[in-house]
């Protein structure tokens, strides 16, 4: 599998060069270490996410993370108006959106922890009614804003690997693979873990301590990754983003087991599989502009029913 | 040994367990019985730490729960889950495995793997250690758990109600490994168990509940009687002697 990305990301770095190759290898280069970042990022974000609530079919962005990226986008747009929004330092926007993301998250995790007394199921649902919520004001927002500016939104609402910073990729870079050791040393406990909360205690690992160190890797990992793209699900307004469902599906069929030593790293490589390789295709093969995130929700949405019924029969 | 004084626990404002003093002596199979709701289960969750203890003490051996580290008393006691429901899709050998987790934190060695071995081959599990828990049947599984605690090498070992939904082979099997574990090992292990007649069967002493109380403890023929059926079961079922030991005309 690695193979595998290291031919897509070669074949994406070196396929039809139309421009001298010293302007197109370092733009390609951003290019390619944005879509790995993310790709490996959010995987493995949705891998920790799924055994902390033991349940495979949800994912992280559904506590609302794309919804916020899109209502400061929102927000900023409506205050500073579509060319002020544009003078904002991209540094400054990426801490601001950083920050609010990583702090909502805690924020969350941390009260609701408290208050839901550890039940998951309830924390998570508080999740989505405040992502529905955060929606919501973001929609009231932007009828509210000039449809040019509007305009604005929209395309900004969608992830894009086109231009990127390269100050702001090395931040998210730094925040990301600290946050991925982070998740490496926690896999043998979260093993323990996945045998339930009983079982887990018995065996020296109180599973509310785990599951609060998880959460903030999480919370980090999706936070670092939308803020240096934008929100992975279709315009923020998705039920969730599919990709990281995706992921771990295709991450247990081709490494059927429940070790977070051999899951960890395959999830992050199918990850870096289908960002490369989609994006791959998409801009080499087929010449369009089409978002990759289009394509994502479409086949995450059949995987998803795949998942569902297959569950249904077992 | 494991020493309760002054135990008081609350659930969602109503009192479950009232002031419990009791003592369970090292060795030997204890068993709690009671009917529905008399806190069996509670007190034992509150011995395996899985529910914070909100006043009293609890002490295993030299150990008090919620001083000692959660790794440590993982060392001397094991408890296995009432519900055998994991999420994860585990072979038996694997789930066994685990058992170890205390001792090597997740690096298993050569020893790890041979006390797994050991585990397998003693609850008749070696020839299914490559199956998957979803696999076989519900005897087989419960029996994989057992083995699970049995690796963990514990002096102590708590069990919820291990025979829920098994039938009379898979239970008297089950029992028997646990009488063998007291017997052979020198283990103390404590069991919640909802049929009278199993507990007089295979345990040595049993600690009646009622009410958040403890209503009556000692050797089975001592305790078991018609008039403890009548004050704490609320039934009238006559106890008959079969073969020295009481036994409950159901």
């Amino acid at each position: 599998m690695a193979a595998l990305l290291a031919v897509c990301a070669a074949g994406y770095m070196l396929w039809s060069a139309k421009a001298p190759w010293s302007f197109l290898l370092p733009y390609r280069a951003t290019k390619l270490a944005a879509l790995l970042l993310v790709g490996v990022a959010l995987s493995v974000a949705t891998v920790l996410f799924q055994t902390v609530t033991a349940n495979r079919i949800l994912t992280p962005s559904l506590m609302g993370f794309d919804a916020l990226y899109v209502f400061v986008l929102t927000l900023l747009v409506h205050m500073l108006g579509a060319t002020g929004y544009a003078a904002i330092p991209p540094g400054l926007l990426f801490a601001a959106n950083l920050g609010a993301m990583a702090g909502l998250g805690l924020l969350l995790f941390a009260g609701l922890m408290r208050l839901a007394g550890g039940d998951m199921i309830r924390l998570v649902l508080s999740g989505i009614v405040l992502g529905l919520l955060i929606r919501s004001m973001t929609e009231f927002l932007q009828r509210l804003i000039d449809p040019s500016e509007f305009q604005t939104v929209q395309s900004m609402s969608f992830a894009r690997f086109t231009q990127i910073d390269p100050l702001l990729l090395a931040l998210s870079a730094t925040a990301i693979l600290a946050a991925l050791a982070a998740a490496w040393s926690l896999r043998t406990r979260l093993d323990v873990l996945s045998l339930g909360d009983t079982a887990a205690t018995g065996l020296g690992e109180p599973p509310a301590r785990l599951r609060r160190q998880a959460l903030v890797v999480i919370c980090i990992l999706v936070a670092a990754a939308t803020a240096l793209v934008g929100p992975l699900s279709s315009g923020g307004f998705g039920p969730s983003s599919f990709f990281g469902l995706i992921v771990t599906a295709f991450a247990h069929i081709v490494t059927p087991t429940h070790r977070h030593a051999v899951l960890i790293p395959s999830a992050a490589l199918v990850g870096g599989l289908v960002l490369v390789g989609g994006q791959f295709i998409m801009e080499r093969l087929f010449a369009l502009a089409t978002p990759l995130t289009v394509v994502i929700e479409l086949i995450g949405g059949a995987v998803f029913l795949v998942l569902l019924l297959k569950r249904r029969a077992a | 040994m494991i020493r309760i004084t002054d135990l008081h626990h609350r659930l969602g404002g109503a009192p479950v367990l009232n002031d419990i003093d009791l003592t369970i002596p090292h060795g030997g199979l204890t068993a709690l019985i009671g009917p529905n709701g008399a806190g069996k289960s509670t007190l034992l969750s509150l011995i395996a730490r899985l529910r914070p203890i909100q006043r009293g003490r609890i002490s295993v051996g030299p150990h008090e729960i919620g001083k000692v580290a959660d790794r440590d008393l993982a060392r001397v006691l094991a408890v296995m889950p009432q519900s055998t429901e994991v999420s994860a899709r585990l072979r038996l050998a694997e789930l066994v495995g685990f058992g170890r987790y205390p001792w090597h934190r997740g690096r298993p060695g050569a020893e790890d793997r041979a006390q797994v071995d050991r585990a397998l081959e003693r609850f008749s599990l070696t020839d299914l250690r490559d199956r998957f828990l979803d696999e076989v049947s519900g005897g087989q599984k419960q029996r994989a758990f057992a083995a699970m605690a049995y690796a963990q090498d514990t002096d102590y070992l708590l069990l919820d109600e291990p025979l829920n939904n098994l039938d009379i082979a898979a239970a008297r099997d089950l029992m028997r490994l646990m009488r063998g574990l007291a017997d052979e090992d020198g283990k103390t292990v404590v069991v919640v168990l909802h049929d009278i007649n199993y507990a007089t069967a295979f345990a040595d002493r049993l600690v009646v509940m009622k009410e958040g109380r403890i209503a009556a403890q000692g050797a089975p023929s001592e305790v078991v009687t018609d008039t403890l059926l009548a004050e704490v079961f609320g039934t009238t079922a006559r106890v008959a002697e079969v073969e020295g030991r009481p036994l409950v005309i159901v």
